[in-house]
């Protein structure tokens, strides 16, 4: 006689994944596990611990793009499974790519003729623009000192405190020497005349910032510049500059077409911008373009020969995918010129918004400018009682992330919190915004003026305390205690470089 | 009198369908930003199409890199793809999520960690930056110690085969490390043990084994360079470490080969890469670096990120990026676990096997592949006198598949070989296609006369002073060796 049975766990795939065993697991996760689980299993269970990430688009802490059109998104996927660095395989998505280092040469005012093309490459983001860029420098000074016969072991780079931290990832990786120019109080990027003052014979180049994290403002690099071919023409010794226009680079020549900090300063020799910032493209691109052919040595490219072009590389990265460099193209055809000002005007309008705003409310200091990228760096006028840190805690209850740091050496004793206006920060974002630091200050006002009255009263009856209870005078001593812990645990906070 | 006029021809643009604007007219300049927008349909099309000309990717047998994942993931990656991982206060889960791959990779290579340990990894954009990041510690640690000791420190070097793939190359000229290379000889094809703890001196940081040699994808003995290089560190006492980038193998080795001692169970192996984006199957641009333990990795390369309560260090030479690769890496490590990979890999090794045989019964190749090692076949032809390699390379193409044609490195140079990477998603049904267009190509070649003996008889038409045939045709062999010298860079192609 056979005795057929059931099997216990039936077909799978009649449970809808919630019915499912695959969500009363655990998953293991320090070790592969061992079965296979159901691909949309697999899609919940991730798609559902993600959830409790923050939203993109309510990050006002990042300068990175956090929004672009469907049909770019379709262009994206589409494309997602393409190696980049297959430049044979693939020679219209490298085609796209020299377009783009152009079009972005040209932007900057590179002098290259018409038909000549730019030097440059699409990186995965300005900290290896950055790397590229700074090896350059390093090569050709290094090559410089060895012709004349002296030393070339201590490279040493001039710039502010206010730079973002790939610059200090640079010096620590490639051995060399960094040397800032320190903030002062109101003047919170790199003094010009102070940087100049700091070259001497091992400086490889002055490293200008236009776009401060901090407070977005546009350093003077003109004043930079001229100062620099002075001291250059007493000494003899020929430095370079390099500007990191990593926000700033799709701003200035839309929004300041006239402020001359480009290649159209002699002494520019490389300039970097995120693709992914005021680009407009999602994270994961950059550019880094080169003055002339001169400026970048011919021993740090590597020759790829392909059955009849030669392609030279100079990358860090190899393998890696082609989505962002082709939604970069797409911005550019897609916007144009008049396009990026467009977004570039409405973002700085916006800008304005917020800070009547804030102004209106009579307890803030504006500490960025209005000449820069658009961003709001703004400070408490009373921080007696209640902490930027305080306020950016409370608005993330709205949901809103807007991180408050304290600046850099030697204005440590200033925090500040920012918010970043991107393309898709609107006007409406705005207004909500203001309204819900208004309410915000006000709680915290409320807060802190009842402990004031209960502390009037409470002189009259400290008498009347008991020992366990607390008075509220040492209620206040704690909370200024809490407060300096805060501030003393995101001093020299990198954060403040979180582009 | 009111007179009415009709607007002009270029009415209302969003009413007219892509094609059938004047978009599509016009060359839009490529070299510099146009004045004006257009809308967003006509700038889809035109780059779609013109998109249209790129290689298939997944014809693309040149490449280990993975070109398709399920649907449910593409889901996944495109709603994270706004998401900038550096965030990592902003997007915790995504961290958390990074941080759970690189405990399984350590844990799957069997790390010497605790229960409850965590391991010293990170993710990269891929195996170009980890290894990058992985020969920096090598190299700070080394000097550290020179200095400790007194000793210069100027001129550090890193000992490898002739096979490696040209990020070691770049890791050695930007920063600034001699790369002392062990040749191959024919018939082997991968670094020999001996010979490269021979070339160690104490100016060497470390020893570089290829787990999946990129031109034939083999696996090289790291137990018995880790057994010879231990009798010379108990004589030099120098201490030399081993680095195994087992970009390839790394996913591959574990599953289909568990005994083979190639990782953390080896002493001297104190950091390994793979690249997520090969074998860990999942699209271009990720890859892990794992130390053996917390001494491995330098702490002054490390930058500490203070964020409210959490202690986040990070080494990686990128800032920003995308998380969708990360998160798809996850996705991937949940999905299949231990017995998907293998099921994988042993179908990769299967369909590799049959193309292996199609190939053998042609009776014209020579296999160079080993059956053991990543599953690719890379195979040359026995009789060269009247094609190569590169002919039978470009006809392919026509019918679609990109299979590469290269020259081995020093001292093989001699030797070409046509290479055909068997991914997750090559087939039975695909395997079979290949080899009967193979056949069909050989067919095609044979009725062609060679291209060399044709070059002679017009030459002698045109009473030219011949050489012999030999010197001639040695002459054309030389010319397509030195085109495609440089051409080995391509060998770094993952």
């Amino acid at each position: 006689m056979v005795i057929s049975s059931t099997t216990a766990d039936y077909d799978q795939n009649l449970h809808s994944t919630f019915a499912s065993r695959y969500v009363r697991a655990s998953l293991p996760r320090f070790k592969m596990p061992d079965q296979p689980i159901p691909k949309e299993a697999a899609y919940q269970i991730i798609n559902d611990e993600l959830m409790l990430d923050g939203n993109p688009r309510l990050n006002l802490a990042s300068f990175v793009t956090t929004w672009m059109e469907p049909e770019c998104d379709k262009l994206i996927m589409s494309s997602i499974n393409k190696n980049y660095v297959d430049m044979d395989e693939y020679p219209v998505t490298t085609e796209l790519q020299n377009r783009c280092v152009n079009m972005i040469a040209r932007l900057f005012h590179a002098p290259i003729g018409e038909g000549d093309t730019a030097v440059g490459v699409g990186t995965v983001g300005s900290s290896e623009a950055i790397m590229l860029a700074g090896l350059a420098f390093k090569r050709k000074w290094q090559e410089k000192r060895k012709s004349q016969g002296k030393t070339y072991h201590n490279p040493n780079i001039v710039t502010g405190s206010n730079v973002q931290v790939c610059w200090e990832k640079f010096a620590r990786y490639f051995e060399v020497d960094l040397k800032m120019v320190n903030l002062t109080e109101g003047c919170y990027v790199m003094d010009p005349v102070k940087a100049v003052e700091m070259v001497d014979e091992n400086t490889i180049c002055v490293a200008a910032i236009l776009g401060s994290t901090m407070t977005g403002e546009l350093e003077d690099v003109k004043l930079l510049n001229d100062l620099l071919m002075k001291k250059n023409k007493e000494t003899g010794w020929n430095t370079p500059i390099h500007v990191d226009a990593a926000s700033g680079g799709f701003v200035a020549p839309f929004l300041y077409p006239d402020l001359e900090w480009d290649f159209r300063l002699p002494l520019v020799k490389s300039i970097n911008v995120s693709g992914h910032k005021y680009g407009l493209v999602y994270a994961g691109v950059g550019w880094v373009v080169w003055r002339a052919k001169e400026d970048l040595p011919e021993e740090l490219v590597f020759h790829i020969n392909y059955l009849g072009s030669d392609q030279p590389t100079f990358t860090l990265n190899f393998s890696k995918g082609s989505s962002q460099i082709i939604a970069q193209y797409y911005q550019f055809i897609r916007l144009g010129f008049e396009g990026y000002k467009d977004i570039m005007k409405n973002c700085n309008e916006n800008a304005m918004v917020l800070k009547e705003g804030l102004e209106k409310t009579g307890r803030f200091d504006i500490i960025s400018k209005d000449i820069g990228v658009p961003l709001l760096a703004f400070s408490l006028k009373d921080s007696s009682r209640y902490t930027v840190f305080h306020i950016s805690e409370s608005l993330r209850r709205f949901g809103w992330v807007v991180p408050a740091y304290t600046m850099p050496p030697n204005v440590q004793h200033i925090s500040v919190l920012r918010v970043v206006i991107r393309e898709d920060f609107s006007h409406s974002l705005a207004d909500r915004l203001i309204a819900d630091i208004v309410r915000v200050v006000n709680e915290m006002e409320a807060a802190h003026s009842t402990d004031n009255t209960r502390h009037a009263n409470s002189t009259g009856n400290t008498r009347n305390k008991h020992d366990g209870e607390a008075s509220e005078h040492s209620k206040r001593e704690m909370h200024l205690g809490i407060s300096k812990y805060w501030r003393r645990l995101v001093h020299g906070n990198k954060t403040s470089s979180v582009c | 009198m009111v007179l009415s006029r009709t607007i002009g021809s270029d009415s209302d643009d969003s009413v007219h369908s892509t094609f059938a604007s004047r978009y599509v007219r016009t060359c839009l300049p490529r070299f510099r930003l146009a004045e004006n927008s257009i809308p967003k349909e006509a700038a889809y099309q035109i780059i779609n199409d013109e998109l249209m000309l790129d290689g298939n990717p997944r014809l693309n047998l040149a490449s280990f890199v993975t070109t398709w994942m399920e649907p449910e993931c593409d889901k996944l990656m495109l709603a994270a793809i706004n998401k900038n991982y550096v965030d990592m206060d902003e997007y915790p889960v995504t961290t958390e999520l990074q941080n759970r791959c690189v405990n399984i990779i350590a844990h799957l290579f069997n790390a010497p960690l605790g229960e409850s340990e965590t391991a010293v990894g990170v993710g990269t954009v891929g195996s170009s930056e980890a290894i990058m990041l992985a020969g920096l510690a090598f190299k700070r640690k080394w000097q550290n110690k020179m200095k400790a000791l007194g000793k210069p420190w100027d001129k550090p070097n890193i000992v490898t085969g002739a096979n490696v793939q040209v990020c070691w190359e770049k890791f050695a000229r930007y920063f600034e490390v001699e790369l002392k290379e062990v040749k191959l000889s024919e018939g082997y094809y991968v670094m020999d043990p001996e010979k490269a703890v021979e070339m160690v001196d104490e100016n060497t940081i470390c020893v570089a084994a290829i787990l999946g040699s990129t031109l034939n994808g083999e696996f090289e003995d790291v137990k018995r360079l880790n057994d010879l290089l231990v009798d010379k560190n108990a004589q030099t006492g120098w201490d030399t470490p081993i680095h195994v980038d087992a970009a390839s193998g790394g996913f591959i080795a574990p599953f289909i080969y568990p005994e083979l001692e190639w990782d953390f169970r080896l002493p001297l192996v104190k950091s390994i890469n793979v690249s997520g984006h090969k074998y860990g199957l999942v699209y271009a641009g990720i890859g892990w670096v794992i130390w053996r333990n917390k001494e491995d990795l330098p702490d002054e390369l490390i930058f500490h990120i203070n964020y409210l309560g959490a202690d986040q260090p990070t080494f990686t030479l990128n800032f920003s990026k995308g998380s969708s690769q990360i998160i798809a890496q996850y996705y991937q490590l949940i999905r299949l676990g231990f017995e998907g990979y293998k099921n994988i890999m042993e179908n990769c090794r299967d369909n590799a096997l049959v193309l292996k045989e199609g190939l053998e019964k042609t009776g014209r190749f020579n296999i160079v592949s080993k059956d053991t090692g990543v599953p690719l076949v890379a195979f040359s032809l026995k009789d060269h006198s009247q094609h190569n390699e590169f002919e039978i390379s470009d006809m392919l193409r026509r019918f679609g598949w990109i299979v590469p044609a290269y020259t081995m490195p020093p001292n093989a140079q001699h030797i070409t070989v046509l290479r055909v990477v068997i991914r997750e998603d090559f087939s039975r049904t695909l395997a079979d296609r290949l080899v009967s267009d193979i056949v069909k190509v050989l067919q095609e070649l044979d009725t062609l006369p060679a291209k060399v003996t044709a070059k002679i008889e017009i030459s002698e038409e045109k009473g030219i002073e011949y050489k012999t045939e030999l010197e001639v045709q040695r002459k054309y062999t030389d010319a397509w060796k030195r085109f495609v010298a440089n051409k080995r860079k391509i060998n770094g192609v993952c």
